[in-house]
């Protein structure tokens, strides 16, 4: 691997360990409020939002394990975990079927 | 800006999906004539550092809160196709994995940061970078800027999506059936948290990636390996 590539890699890894960083942003984001959080703004949910909102059930919904409280120890483990498992499929699919596709 | 399930009506969500299909394809196909193994490691630290970056919220004034992307400095580097499959990789995983974007809005998800933002951010960077040298300070400008309108654009097109549905969709009595606001209210809102924070935020990022890469290995960068092998030839001669 090139050596600049594997400063960047580097790069990455501490960006995961810094992650949860990101969960201390406290605040909503426009166009992602919750059913409960439109109730509060609009005084109805939308009907087709409302069905539609369901739909699937990630495993690890917002990046946090279900179910394991809400400690901010908890939550940044669960944030790190998120990252390495991001890291880990994002990277490795896409260098297996890089490798495949790659010739030179 | 990752659309959630119900914010975008069927006829938006679908036509993204129908839009998106081909981008895919044709982007997977010239992944397979162009790449080259040396950029594997690349491609996949590219789909990996997207995932990471956006989890990375980041609080601006009034409440709200957002994240950059990176899609433009993997535009620039990797190249705009590339870009394409590395950052849908990682909004895919993120839709399914973690429910970060809706399952129906993948394709509008990807449209929005996987499509929009690494080829606006590399035209913009080779426009303002003209035929400057590999090592000039006018090129950190140039991803500078490309990082901070990409997202804005990302942004904007984000808005649009969400502005159209009471325009959609609206029950007989008038109900707005997913998105309730209106283009009015949309675009400003996503647009204005941009372009005053997180587009700044993927300003900084591109450009200090952009500078490690210029600094230490330039040929990297898309499309100028011939440059730099050229560049070290006639050095090679004269020397």
């Amino acid at each position: 691997m090139d050596k600049t590539v594997k400063k960047l890699a580097i790069g990455l890894l501490v960006l995961v360990i810094l992650c949860p960083l990101g969960l201390l942003a406290i605040g909503e984001t426009f166009g992602e409020w919750s059913n409960e959080e439109m109730q509060e703004k609009l005084g109805f949910v939308p009907p087709g939002l409302e069905s539609l909102s369901s739909l699937w059930s990630a495993p690890l919904p917002d990046y946090a394990l279900p179910g394991s409280g809400d400690t901010m120890t908890m939550a940044a483990a669960a944030y790190i975990l998120s990252a390495v498992i991001g890291v880990v499929l994002c990277g490795g699919f896409l260098y297996l079927i890089g490798k495949k596709l790659a010739r030179d | 800006m990752h659309i959630p399930d119900g914010y975008l009506g069927p006829y938006t969500y679908i036509a993204l999906w129908i839009i998106m299909i081909p981008i895919w394809y044709y982007a997977g196909n010239k992944l397979g004539r162009e790449l080259k193994s040396r950029q594997v490691p690349l491609l996949a630290l590219a789909a990996a550092f997207s995932f990471v970056i956006m989890m990375f919220n980041v609080p601006i004034p009034g409440g709200s809160t957002g994240h950059a992307v990176g899609a433009a400095i993997i535009g620039i580097v990797l190249g705009p196709w590339a870009g394409v499959i590395a950052i849908s990789v990682a909004l895919v995983l993120q839709a399914l994995m973690f429910g970060d974007g809706g399952i129906t809005a993948i394709a509008a998800n990807c449209f929005n940061m996987a499509v929009i933002m690494p080829f606006s951010g590399y035209y913009i960077y080779k426009f303002i970078s003209g035929s400057a040298p590999l090592a000039s300070s006018r090129r950190i400008i140039a991803a500078a800027v490309a990082g901070y309108v990409s997202l804005a654009l990302a942004a904007t097109s984000t808005g649009i999506m969400f502005g159209i549905q009471p325009l959609l969709h609206k029950s007989a009595e008038g109900v707005p059936l997913y998105m309730p606001y209106s283009l009015n209210i949309t675009v400003p809102a996503m647009l204005l948290e941009h372009i005053f924070g997180f587009s700044i935020l993927e300003a900084v990022i591109t450009a200090l990636i952009f500078v490690y890469i210029q600094k230490t290995d330039s040929s990297l960068l898309y499309g100028e390996k011939e440059m730099a092998i050229e560049r070290k030839r006639k050095k090679g001669t004269t020397a």
